[in-house]
């Protein structure tokens, strides 16, 4: 499927996963291969940190809108913009709008104010996603990558709309909600993509996410997001003596050693990711997407270029049932 | 020096701190079966393990109602216990505590907003954590208690926890509402009447009424529960209790573990002993570069990957080890480290006391 295609699916995709995956990572790559795609993009992070300012070369993200990197030339590509959109600035401007400018700041600073989110349970998380469906409306981009809360969070992120429906009754923050699971429930708006290693636990928690999202909240589902598969290059496998003794090199016998363990090491450990990517796609029925292992402890643009790049190859080889 | 194995042996709580994904649940778990190897009646007091952990240490989540430790059954001199924090649970008990009254209790227990506090107020996992640690920390049964703390994005939510819901449930809305009052909190009584007005207006009365209702229940009970946060604070600033930072050597991990040890220091806490999971093999530092091209190329390539991920990893920890002694760092092999059973768990607790269990 034309990466173009799959992005313009959908207008809002919300990205979420376990903590420590690489779900910041992939929302960052998510976004960029849309613009490469030619798409307008808008990144939003709900708090501050995080990788995605290294990924771009870009300055931390703030509540104002930057551009973190610039389209145009002769590829076609379109921006990626990214800001931040804290729970606790949406709760006090949505304060503000409501006729209490005045004193917000000092309830804030009292904690007057966790009364209100204590009696409404996932306010803030409402408003967050209010000001995603905001965007999405003024079509500020053509898309909208949402860095959400990590996995177990994210149920609950988005399941607020629901349970504050049940508690408040009539009002602005009843329609809000309405708007918002109006938006959740319309596939060509809104979809989640699920980001996970090929470990055990990530991918028990991947599977236990995804059914929970679908029975609970009802979110089209986008493909998963399989990250941090380690490449095995070609010729790895082979007799590893039989190349020693082709190999005209002079070569030291710790060399040797070294050379077929890391071998070893790689075969093993690729050996168990692929016993969990089956795992996965047996267990849950959403195609795959596979980013590599980026062998850095510091990744930045290229890096960024390197997962964009298995992001387009991975829709590119999708069917249009898999999207 | 302190090494973890010293801290196993001779410490009363040991609190392991870290990000999300870091494997601290787990590497809590093998701290407390390693401590129970070596002689000492341990309690556990894990949040949310993963499925298999749990079954792995025999949990039966049926037992587990009622949020009281069950004992593992394990090759040890000494004896682990384990509980599954249940947030709510642990918080209604605290309120029995605490109200003067059975009725009152159950006036609270029954309150919407109450509910809302213990199942969801930001910082109730980490109270609750707390206060369980506190009390295993007085039951004559144990004489270790380890304890996970939530992932949590603010490092010392744990810390701090306990006193803000504490402030909050003492709230001075409550007070400005239904005391008689002059001059300049006059303006205040006004100005909060004022704000709950509009906060009926946007969530609903009834949501207002619980939250009034709750805090005229509430009222007079605060006492109890200050002096008990303050001495959750007090035991987690005592010598007896050490600090474990849980951590895996990817950079934006290591950058926020240093900063959770910044914050902690601010609060007088130092980190005793750090665990490094998921550490990558070292093959050699030679590089090869010259056989590149030949019949060992695929060889050389992933031999390359391994070294810069090696080196990479290694300076990346040398921000966060350095201040510590030598035997206080300790790192799991990455690939080692997936706990399915018992015997992963014992596996693991291996690495964490290289010298071995006397």
């Amino acid at each position: 499927m034309d990466p173009a295609r799959f992005f313009a699916a959908s207008r809002v995709l919300i990205v979420a996963g376990k903590g420590g995956v690489g779900k910041s990572t992939m929302s960052a790559a998510l976004a960029r291969t849309a613009a490469r795609a030619g798409m307008s993009t808008m990144l939003v992070r709900l708090t501050p940190g995080g990788p995605i300012s290294r990924l771009f070369a870009a300055p931390e993200l703030t509540g104002l809108e930057q551009t973190l990197h610039a389209g145009g030339g002769p590829s076609g590509d379109a921006d990626v913009r990214g800001r931040l959109v804290t729970p606790d600035e949406a709760l006090a401007e949505y304060l503000a709008d409501h006729g209490l400018a005045r004193i917000t700041r000092r309830l804030m600073s009292t904690g007057a104010i966790d009364v209100v989110t204590t009696a409404a349970p996932g306010i803030r998380d409402l408003l967050v996603l209010g000001r995603v469906k905001a965007f999405e409306a003024s079509r500020t981009a053509d898309l909208i990558v949402l860095d959400a809360p990590a996995a177990g969070h994210a149920v609950s992120f988005l399941q607020s709309p629901t349970g504050l429906r049940g508690a408040v009754g009539a009002g602005p923050i009843a329609t809000q909600a309405d708007d918002v699971l109006e938006m959740l429930a319309d596939p060509e708006r809104c979809r989640v993509m699920l980001v996970t290693l090929a470990e055990e636990t990530p991918v028990n928690e991947v599977i236990e996410t995804a059914f929970a999202l679908e029975e609970e909240i009802g979110v089209a589902l986008g493909p998963v997001i399989v990250n941090g598969l380690v490449p095995v290059p070609e010729g790895l496998a082979d007799d590893f003596d039989a190349r020693i003794a082709a190999s005209t090199a002079k070569i030291s016998a710790t060399e040797i050693a070294n050379l077929r363990d890391a071998a070893a090491f790689r075969l093993q450990w690729a050996a168990r990711q692929n016993e969990q990517v089956t795992r996965l796609s047996q267990s849950l029925p959403l195609a795959q997407l596979h980013t590599p292992y980026v062998f850095t402890t510091e990744p930045g643009p290229p890096e960024l270029e390197t997962l964009s790049n298995a992001l387009s190859i991975g829709i590119d080889a999708l069917s249009e049932d898999d999207a | 020096m302190t090494s973890l194995a010293t801290l196993l042996e001779q410490q009363t709580v040991i609190v392991c701190v870290g990000a999300g994904g870091v494997g601290k649940t787990t590497t809590a778990a093998a701290l407390a079966l390693e401590a129970a190897r070596r002689g000492r009646r341990v309690c556990v007091v894990t949040i949310d393990p993963a499925r298999r952990l749990s079954d792995a240490m025999g949990f039966d989540p049926d037992r587990a109602i009622g949020n009281e430790p069950q004992q593992i059954d394990v090759a040890a001199t000494g004896e682990l216990w384990a509980v599954m924090l249940d947030t709510s649970t642990t918080f209604d008990a605290l309120i029995r505590t605490y109200a003067p009254s059975e009725e009152q209790a159950q006036n609270i227990l029954t309150n919407d907003f109450f509910r809302n506090i213990a199942d969801s107020m930001s910082g109730a996992h980490e109270y609750m954590a707390m206060e369980k640690l506190y009390e295993l920390h007085n039951d004559e049964r144990f004489d270790l208690v380890v304890v996970d703390t939530p992932p949590t994005s603010n490092a010392i939510d744990f810390l701090e926890a306990p006193d803000r819901i504490t402030r909050f449930l003492d709230h001075r809305l409550y007070k400005v509402l239904v005391t008689p009052t002059g001059g300049l909190a006059r303006v205040v009584n006004f100005a909060a009447q004022g704000f709950l007005r509009t906060v009926a207006r946007i969530v609903s009365a009834s949501v207002v009424d619980d939250a009034i209702e709750f805090f005229a229940t509430f009222d007079g009970m605060e006492e109890g529960f200050r002096g008990r946060a303050v001495a959750v604070h007090d035991l987690l600033i005592a010598e007896d209790t050490a600090f474990v930072l849980v951590t895996v050597p990817r950079n934006d991990t290591v950058d926020d573990a240093a900063a959770f040890i910044e914050t902690l220091a601010t609060a007088d806490i130092a980190v005793d002993a750090i665990v490094v999971n998921r550490v990558h093999p070292s093959f050699g530092s030679e590089r090869l570069d010259g056989l590149a091209d030949g019949p060992l190329a695929p060889f050389i390539t992933v031999l390359h990957d391994s070294q810069t991920v090696a080196v990479g990893q290694d300076t990346v920890l040398a921000t966060l080890t350095n201040e510590l002694p030598a035997g206080a760092v300790v790192k799991i092999p990455f690939l080692d480290t997936d706990v399915h059973d018992l015997e992963g768990l014992a596996s693991l607790a291996q690495w964490l006391t290289p010298e071995g269990t006397p």
